[in-house]
Formats: structure tokens, sequence, C-alpha cells
């Protein structure tokens, strides 16, 4: 056995606690997590079936942890996990499962799947059986500070913009404000309208916040990749600076992978709570809005359907801010039925969206599909969202299937139809 | 051995060696199972109602929405084998009476030619979820021995005691035997296979529910 192998299986080893034992011991093969599965349901392909995606740490927990799995290892009955084995399961693991839980909502002896995808990439990640597109983001993450490799003067440039657009200040390193705003690298390339929507929301509202030259990326590649040490040395920057600037609150972007890394996994990744409370961004503008600060002039016309982000809501937990937003800004909101904690994943989040090869990218594209029909079947030219990788994989979908429709930012919509 | 020995040795040492080995599976694999524990989760929790490990544990013996007209067969014929197993084990009047035997508890039992009934349905339930594993992909393509040996062992206890209630093929005698005997080997597997579920069930959707729930996800 290769020393990064033997290191993949004393991860594993490692991560299977109670709830993986009971899971697997639970487990019929009913194959119900197939028709949840996106990438089952586009392709048809068995392989994508949820629970087999597992089938490596599900081997070594019986060999390690059961006594008749154990007693078969002795006698040499046991189908060892293998370099070769895991090469193969990188394609299951990484470019065909974005950790989006859906498959965890049905399974009727209630496995946690997803929770099982996630402690298998632990190992993945340490034998270095991981796609390049994720190990790229993740290394200029941990050296440069974000997944796109974009350094502080970029940021600036952004808020600059931002200020002469709004003709408002945006304090940077400012302490003792209430909110330390943080921003996910897509939003700073590709999406600068963001950090200009809430400049106006929060001088709206009479919040004071401030951004941090040493934490403003909030994404967490090491959290995709499934290195916990990777990913604790980035969430820790933004612990360090947010207890610096003795911030009370720190607003997590839209960007769903951000808010489950900062939100859910940092506090047990450094291992203790923080000192300040975070926040969705879309449960502040939530709260602004039932406290009637959030107050539009007019509303957005055409009809339009919402795209719920996995990480945000089924798995993040902000289940009732969004559709009462979307109806504050939108005349004619049309709920998709699979929608809130049912919504189905854009196929590109956990990382997916940053493996380029030309399979990944070509099972994306199918994945695609549920997406395209949930458009078509709803008959609108408009899809509103609050993720920016959702909105990066969208609008390449919309590009690969040449589709007419447009894809906007729900804090943006807002703050475009906010009044004066 | 004639038929009566066979009988009394399956009603006598085998029944005492499978439950035995039953129980002390059962305990040893609870034990293996849920002393690994698991760490607590730091992050400040989201209360919201309805988002619980109870709750859960409740909740997944509903199916989710839409699911049904997805995979028709495994709910329905899962349902109706599910509740037919427990009829025909728990509300059988020669059941109940063995139980009463080994534990000194009982409850009234229902008709037998309604058990009769059940158990026809149960079979027939059991046969159309096989062939749903042959027939729908994803769960051909996860099906093992174990899948084909557990259904076998859950099958045979059914088959054989309807047999031996409608005097069937063989004597009633050596049929009771075989009978006996295959819900002995019922017990022995159940504790190492994937039948251990009617076990774990319980705890797995418990975790589930409550690892979601402190996220404020009700699933």
């Amino acid at each position: 056995m290769s020393a990064s192998l033997q290191k993949g299986m004393n991860a594993l080893k490692e991560v299977i606690d109670a709830p993986v034992a009971s899971y697997f011991s639970s487990c019929v093969h009913c194959g119900l997590c197939a028709d949840a599965c996106l990438f089952y349901q586009e392709t048809g392909d068995p392989k994508y079936t949820p629970i087999h995606k597992v089938e490596p740490l599900r081997r070594v927990y019986e060999q390690e942890y059961t006594l008749l799995g154990r007693l078969g290892k002795l006698l040499g009955l046991a189908k060892p996990v293998t370099d070769e084995e895991l090469d193969e399961w990188q394609e299951l693991v990484y470019d065909s499962c974005t950790m989006c839980g859906r498959c965890s909502m049905v399974c009727p002896v209630g496995n946690d799947i997803v929770y099982m995808v996630r402690k298998l990439r632990e190992g993945m990640a340490v034998s270095g059986h991981v796609p390049d597109g994720i190990k790229g983001a993740t290394k200029r993450t941990v050296e440069i500070g974000g997944p796109m490799g974009l350094k502080w003067p970029a940021v600036a440039n952004v808020i600059k913009k931002a200020e002469a657009a709004t003709g408002l200040t945006i304090p940077v390193d400012k302490e003792g404000a209430e909110y330390l705003v943080l921003l996910s690298s897509m939003e700073i390339v590709n999406y600068p309208e963001y950090l200009e929507a809430l400049a106006k929301i929060f001088n709206k509202a009479g919040i004071s916040f401030t951004l941090a030259s040493d934490a403003f990326e909030a994404t967490n590649a090491g959290i995709q990749i499934g290195a916990s040490d990777l990913a604790k040395v980035i969430v820790s920057r933004i612990v360090n600076s947010a207890e610096k600037l003795k911030v009370k609150r720190v607003l997590s972007p839209e960007c769903g992978h951000a808010y489950m890394a900062i939100r859910w996994e940092g506090p047990n990744l450094i291992g203790r709570p923080y000192n300040f409370e975070v926040v969705h961004v879309l449960e502040l503008l939530d709260d602004l809005r039932k406290k009637g600060v959030l107050k539009m002039k007019d509303k957005f016309k055409d009809p339009l359907i919402l795209h719920d982000p996995c990480q945000i809501v089924r798995r993040g937990g902000v289940l009732e801010a969004p559709e009462p937003l979307i109806q504050a800004v939108a005349e004619n909101y049309i709920p998709v039925v699979d929608k809130q904690k049912w919504n189905w994943c854009c196929g590109g989040g956990g990382g997916a969206s940053a493996i380029h090869t030309e399979e990944a990218e070509a099972l994306r594209a199918k994945a695609f599909r549920i997406k395209k029909r949930q458009i078509e079947e709803s008959g609108v030219n408009t899809m509103v969202t609050f993720c920016a990788n959702c909105r990066i994989v969208i609008e390449e979908g919309f590009d690969h299937y040449e589709m007419n429709t447009q894809l906007l930012g729900l804090t943006e919509l807002l703050a475009e139809h906010l009044e004066d | 051995m004639n038929e009566m020995q066979f009988l009394t040795w399956v009603r006598g040492p085998g029944l005492d060696i499978a439950i035995g080995i039953f129980l002390l599976g059962v305990l040893w694999r609870l034990i293996e199972i849920y002393t690994l524990g698991r760490k607590q989760d730091v992050a400040p929790g989201r209360q919201r109602d309805g988002a619980s490990g109870l709750h859960t544990v409740f909740r997944r013996s509903v199916p989710p929405p839409g699911m049904v007209r997805k995979s028709p067969v495994t709910y329905i014929g899962g349902y109706v084998f599910h509740i037919g197993l427990a009829i025909i084990v728990f509300l059988f009047a020669p059941h109940i009476a063995l139980i009463r035997d080994l534990t000194g508890l009982s409850w009234p039992g229902l008709p037998s030619q309604f058990v009769d009934l059940v158990t026809v349905v149960t079979m027939a339930a059991m046969v159309v979820v096989l062939f749903d594993r042959i027939n729908k992909p994803a769960k051909r393509y996860l099906s093992t021995f174990q899948d084909w040996f557990t259904w076998t062992l859950t099958f045979l206890p059914v088959l054989t005691g309807w047999m031996a209630v409608q005097h069937l093929l063989l004597p009633y005698t050596t049929m009771l035997a075989l009978h006996i005997l295959s819900v002995e080997l019922l017990l022995i597997f159940l504790p190492f296979t994937k039948l251990f579920h009617t076990f774990t069930v319980f705890g797995s959707r418990w975790y589930l529910g409550k690892i979601n729930g402190h996220r404020g996800v009700p699933v």
C-alpha cells in the first residue's frame, strides 16, 4: 500500500462515527436515493446511485469496525480499498456529487448520505484522488487567499467602483462595526453589483459595516475538497479578523458553500463557537423586510421562478427568508413544484463547477436539463437565485442550451427596486 | 432422525441456540455501532418546529412528495410486506402462544383465515419487490449476494409457515419443523446482515433528524 493510500485509509478510519456505522448497517439497497439524485435522474446510469458513491467508505467501515468484517480481513477474504478503486471513484465523489443532500431527504431508513460523502472526501483528499480543478482552487485559496487567486487590490478596485456608483463610503478594516461583510471571489469578479446593493441596503437601514483587507473571501475550497486541515486554515482567517475587528456579526454572502463553511462547519473546524454571530445575507434582508426598512419603490414585472441553492436552503436551514423576499420585489413570482428544501441542484455545487475536464463539463450540462425543464414548464424567461456559484453554473447551462433566459441575483434585484 | 425427533430438536436446542445467537448478536452489533459515538456539533444551532431526531424517526415512515410516483413498487410493495410480516409474526394466534410461553406476555390475535389472506398477500408483495430488484436499474446495480440471501431468509419462514397451516406438500410435522428451522436461520443471520435495519433504522433516522435539525432543517 502506498504511503498516501495508507494516510487516506487512516483519515477514513478517523471520520467513521456512530451515525456512519448506523447508516451502513441500515441500508437495504432499495435504490430510492437514485430517484433523488440529479445525476442519476438525467443520465439513468446506476453508478450514480448516491449510496454507491460511498462504497469505499462502507468497506473501510466493515473491515475496521465490525466483528465479521475484521474476521474476514484476518482471513484474507476482504476486498481492500485500492488506489485504482479510489481513482475510479473520484468521478463519483466529485464530478457527479455536488453534495446537494437531496438523497438524504428521501432515504427511507434515514441515511444521511451526503454526510457520508463529505467524510469520504476527507480520505480522497489525503490519498490524492481529487480532480485537478478543485486541487488548484484549494491551493490558490490557501496560498493567495481565494479560489480564483484574487488578491486584495482586486477587491479594493471593486470597492472603489461601488463607492463611485452609489456615492456611499464603503469602510475597510473599521473596528467595532456591526457587520463584517464577506464576499466570494465570483462576486468580486462576475457580480460586483452585489457590493453596491449591500452598501445601499446597509445605508438605508442605518447599520454599520466593514470589509476586512485580510479576510474578504468567504468560500472555503478546503471543505469542498474534503481537507479539514486546510479548511481550518481558511476559516481561521475570517475568525481572526472578525474577532480582531470586534464585529458583532459576520455577513455570509449569497454563495452557498461559503455559508455552509462559515456558519456550520467553521466552529467545528476550529473546535469552539465564535465570539460573533454568522448571518446569511438573506436572513438579514428578511429581517429588515419584517422591520419595514426594506421598502420597494416598484416591482419586477416579468414572471419568474426561484432557484433555491442547496447549501443555503436545504442544507443551511435558511428556509423561510427567500420566498417573502422574492414576493416583496416580484409581481409575478411562480413557485416551482420542487422548491425550498426539495429544490434540484444547479449541478455544479460542492466544488464540481471547478472541474473542467471534458467529461465533467458534459455531465454538468446533462444534469442541467433538470433546471432547463423547470424553466420551460413554468413558461418564464427569468430565474432568480442567491448563490454566486449557482449563477455561474446556470449561466453556463443557458449558454450550452442557447436559452434566452435571464438570471438575476436576489440581493441585487432587491437593491434595484429599493425605495430611494 | 425421524420427523418427530427433528421437530423436537428445532423446538428445543435449535431454538435455544438461535435465540442465543440472535440476542448476543443484536447486543454486540448495537454496542459495536453506537459506542463509536460522534463529535459534538459546536456551531450554535437553529431552532425550528419539526426539526429533531424524534420527528424524523416518524416522518421517514411516510414517503416524501413525488417519490411514490417514481418508485411505486418499492413503496407500495414495501409497505405491504412490512405490515404483512408484522401482522403474521405478532398477531397469529400460535405465534402469540409461543411468545407467551417464552416471555409470559400475551395479547389477542386475529382470526386465522384473515392471517392466511395476509400471508398470501405478503408473499405476493415479496415476489413483486424481488422482481423490482431485478428490473429496476439502480436496485439491480446495488444488489449483492446478501440481497438475494436475505430475501430468501425472510421469505422461507412465511412460505413454510403458510404451507404447514395449509397442509401442503409435506406432512404437517415435517413442514412445521422446517418452518421453525427457517425462522432460526433468520434469527441467526439477522444481526449480521442488512436485516439488522430492523434495529438500526431508528438510530439512523434519529441521527439524520438530529444532525439536520441542528441546522433548522426538518428532514
